[in-house]
């Protein structure tokens, strides 16, 4: 059946769904839904990890591949140094130009490096906004409580209350380099409600919060004149003879050279696994979202946490086919926005947590109360026409410009017409393993934003991304630079190769895989 | 991806064949499904992607490209991410341009208004022609964009080239060698940073934390063990 046709009964139903309320999960039910309909709870999709710091702990079939892999760096690999720095970023997104920026005010010789170009990332694509309790009957405790329920009571507490307590200092911060949040009448900062949380406490600069706040970021490192490696791909790391990280080597991916860069203290902010598309799931994620910085930390013997749950967006794009798995924000459900199902039916209390709106969507589908398109994919219905029937006519133009452009470009007015979606690979929850300054288990080696874990817990909540780049940013920046300036520069081997290659030996793993993946193998060879 | 579940939705393959169309990258011609994104028909035509692509949602504008259709003079700007492709298109990606961008410390600025002059001395140059307006995929009215920054209406700018992926597709059309996503971003940092209210609730929270207003909250969850926590979490709506 033509897609107008299908729609009818979400325009037929609004009235009297308008009318509902509908209650949020009891813990119970939560669990009970999730471990039936999530596709963490997918059994055949995971797999222990043979050998290395995590060995025997399940993740996805796909990422246990790759940090099995072996590195592409040979015996006899020229390791005279290129550059020498300070503090090495790796990575060009939130997470990299805040640490980027914060060593380098501190007082460090900073140097960034990106496989794409600075600012390509997941953090420009962030709509939703950023959760921040700046609100006078909000708290950072508040924020606290909120995210550990988000996360299953599993988020390491020590990183989360740093995170909720340096939040307002971090918007103060953004705000004197220009950043435009959303402001209120009196010229406080505005606060939205978000997915699982008990307090409106999202700061936003409309649908484009992460766009701003990179557009901004991206323009202090030009102007700082940090110096920039851009289009150029980690493809591992150094280590000096007690195993602590001393610089990292790169493939120039424009003339495919390798660059070697001596660091006395390095930082991956190298973002999440989108691109690996575990489970076969469409995903949000940017072009380079390949879990490299996992791959590398994991051979030089970082600890990884929680790499078995990985978070699927409810609204991911289902129809037209150019924007599938493209985000619709979450904004829309904040405002009040419907899901609904081919029966016209709500099924779920849309500001549920993601996992549990995932999961709901999953089981509609799964149960036969999807809608199906032409081309055979099947979602369910975000009633975005009930913003301006709520609201006023305008609503959706105004609080969501950038979604009704996506949308528009193929001739799709969504203040109009429902949206069809299902969820989408959006985040990866764990990560390597840090301490509140963003270090790892390996002396010198800091992570910082997607690619670190233990904040989160089992699922993010909504908002908490934007955040956590920028407080850990910071702290990974500045105890970085911190710790610059009191060692010497360590010498640059690949010693721990040796240990890793053995291991892997030993476990019969001859895949043949090389990690980190880089760029996903999108193109298509005859 | 092996997937033992075949009855699992996720993984139902799609029903429909898609229709061919002929399409020209870069002066060579290439066979791609219809409706495909221009991203998808490089990969699709084997074209290894480094440099234009990014975000692939539409915001970093990384996939500036320029476009014809089928027998129409006009050559058009579009995000490569974001545009289908269809039967008879010529596409070439936009190379980067080497536009100049001043560099500037935003905070210790002594008047961003005037300072716009010394930082981007081309910006009041703008001749009229409307190229910028017409390049921008984001539909942004650059023209007008730029004289409201001359013309010291930061806030309007600000609000104008919020839609601003910084793809720079206004940059190479300008006869007076403007770049006008450049000189937008300065203002709108400007206008953030110089011209918008202190939020005084921000300071009020900021003083809290730092005086130790929720001190006894936190040594009380804190203390609390996993199951106490968990009751308390509950009672949290």
């Amino acid at each position: 059946m033509d897609i107008h046709a299908l729609q009818q009964i979400v325009h037929q139903t609004r009235d009297v769904r308008r009318k509902q309320t509908l209650s949020k999960l009891s813990p119970a039910e939560r669990d009970q839904l999730i471990h039936k309909y999530h596709p963490d709870f997918r059994e055949s999709a995971f797999r222990p990890i043979r050998f290395g710091p995590n060995v025997g702990d399940k993740t996805a079939i796909e990422l246990a591949t790759l940090l099995e892999g072996d590195s592409s760096v040979t015996d006899g690999f020229d390791l005279t140094p290129d550059y020498m720095t300070d503090v090495l970023v790796v990575g060009g997104g939130g997470a990299g130009c805040a640490a980027a920026l914060h060593a380098h005010a501190a007082g460090a010789k900073v140097m960034l490096a990106t496989k794409l170009r600075l600012g390509d990332s997941n953090s420009v694509m962030a709509q939703g906004g950023m959760q921040i309790s700046v609100a006078p009957e909000d708290s950072p405790v508040a924020h606290f409580v909120d995210t550990l329920k988000g996360g299953h009571m599993e988020n390491d507490h020590q990183l989360l209350k740093v995170m909720v307590e340096e939040g307002p200092a971090i918007a103060k911060w953004l705000l004197s380099l220009g950043v435009l949040f959303d402001r209120d009448g009196d010229g406080n900062l505005h606060v939205k409600k978000g997915g699982g949380s008990s307090k409106p406490r999202l700061l936003t600069c409309s649908d484009y919060t992460g766009l701003e706040i990179m557009r901004v970021l991206k323009d202090e490192v030009l102007n700082q004149n940090i110096q920039l490696l851009e289009f150029c791909a980690a493809v591992e790391l150094m280590s000096d003879e007690n195993g602590n990280c001393t610089g990292v080597i790169f493939k120039d991916l424009d003339n495919h050279r390798d660059v070697v860069v001596g660091a006395k203290s390095v930082i991956l902010a190298t973002g999440g696994i989108g691109r690996l598309h575990i489970q076969g799931f469409p995903t949000s994620n940017h072009y380079g979202a390949t879990g490299d910085g996992l791959c590398l930390s994991y051979r030089l013997g970082a600890k990884l946490v929680h790499i078995d749950t990985f978070q699927y967006h409810p609204s991911g794009a289902v129809y037209p086919e150019q924007l599938i798995g493209a985000l619709v924000t979450e904004g829309i459900r904040s405002e009040g926005g419907h899901l609904v199902n081919a029966k016209g039916e709500r099924f779920v209390n849309e500001l549920d947590t993601r996992d549990v709106v995932s999961a709901s969507i999953i089981r509609e589908c799964e149960e036969g109360r999807g809608i199906r398109t032409m081309s055979g994919r099947v979602g369910v219905w975000l009633d975005t026409p009930l913003l301006d029937a709520a609201q006023g006519p305008g609503t959706m133009k105004k609080h969501f410009p950038a979604m009704m452009l996506q949308f528009e470009r193929f001739n799709i007015d969504i203040s109009k017409d429902p949206v069809l979606i299902f969820p989408t690979l959006h985040y990866q929850n764990g990560g390597v393993k840090i301490d509140t300054n963003s270090e790892t288990n390996v002396t010198n080696l800091f992570v910082a934003g997607e690619a670190s874990g233990g904040l989160h817990g089992r699922n993010r909540l909504m908002g908490n991304s934007l955040l956590d780049l920028m407080v850990f940013g910071k702290r990974s920046g500045l105890t970085a630079a911190a710790r610059a300036a009191s060692i010497p520069q360590g010498k640059l081997t690949v010693g721990h190769l040796k240990g890793f290659r053995a291991e892997a030996k030993k476990h019969g793993s001859v895949s043949g895989v090389v990690s980190p993946m880089i760029l996903p193998p999108y193109t298509r060879k005859e | 991806m092996a997937q033992e579940d075949k009855e699992n939705i996720i993984d139902q393959p799609e029903v429909l064949r898609h229709k061919m169309v002929t399409v020209e990258i870069a002066g060579k011609k290439y066979d791609v499904p219809e409706g495909i994104t221009i991203i998808k028909a490089l990969w699709y035509s084997g074209q290894e992607v480094v440099r234009g692509a990014g975000c692939l949602g539409g915001f970093c504008g990384a996939c500036a490209a320029y476009y014809r259709t089928k027998d129409d003079p006009k050559v058009r700007t579009c995000l490569a991410c974001q545009m289908a492709v269809q039967d008879g298109m010529s596409i070439t990606m936009m190379p980067p341009f080497p536009a100049r961008k001043a560099a500037y410390d935003i905070q210790t600025l002594k008047d961003p208004k005037q300072d716009l002059f010394n930082l981007y001395p081309e910006a009041p140059l703008c001749r009229n022609c409307n190229a910028c307006t017409e390049a921008c995929p984001q539909k942004i009215d650059v023209r007008e964009g730029v004289w409201k920054a001359v013309f010291g209406d930061f806030k309007s700018v600000s609000e104008m080239f919020m839609d601003c992926v910084m793809c720079g597709m206004c940059a190479p059309v300008c006869i007076a060698d403007i770049a006008p996503n450049l000189v937008a971003l300065y203002v709108s940092r400007a206008q953030g940073a110089h011209f918008t209210e202190k939020p005084t609730g921000l300071d009020v929270r900021i003083k809290e934390i730092q005086d130790g207003r929720f001190n006894d909250e936190w040594t009380k969850i804190l203390k609390m063990t996993e199951t106490e926590l968990v009751d308390h979490c509950a009672t949290v709506k």
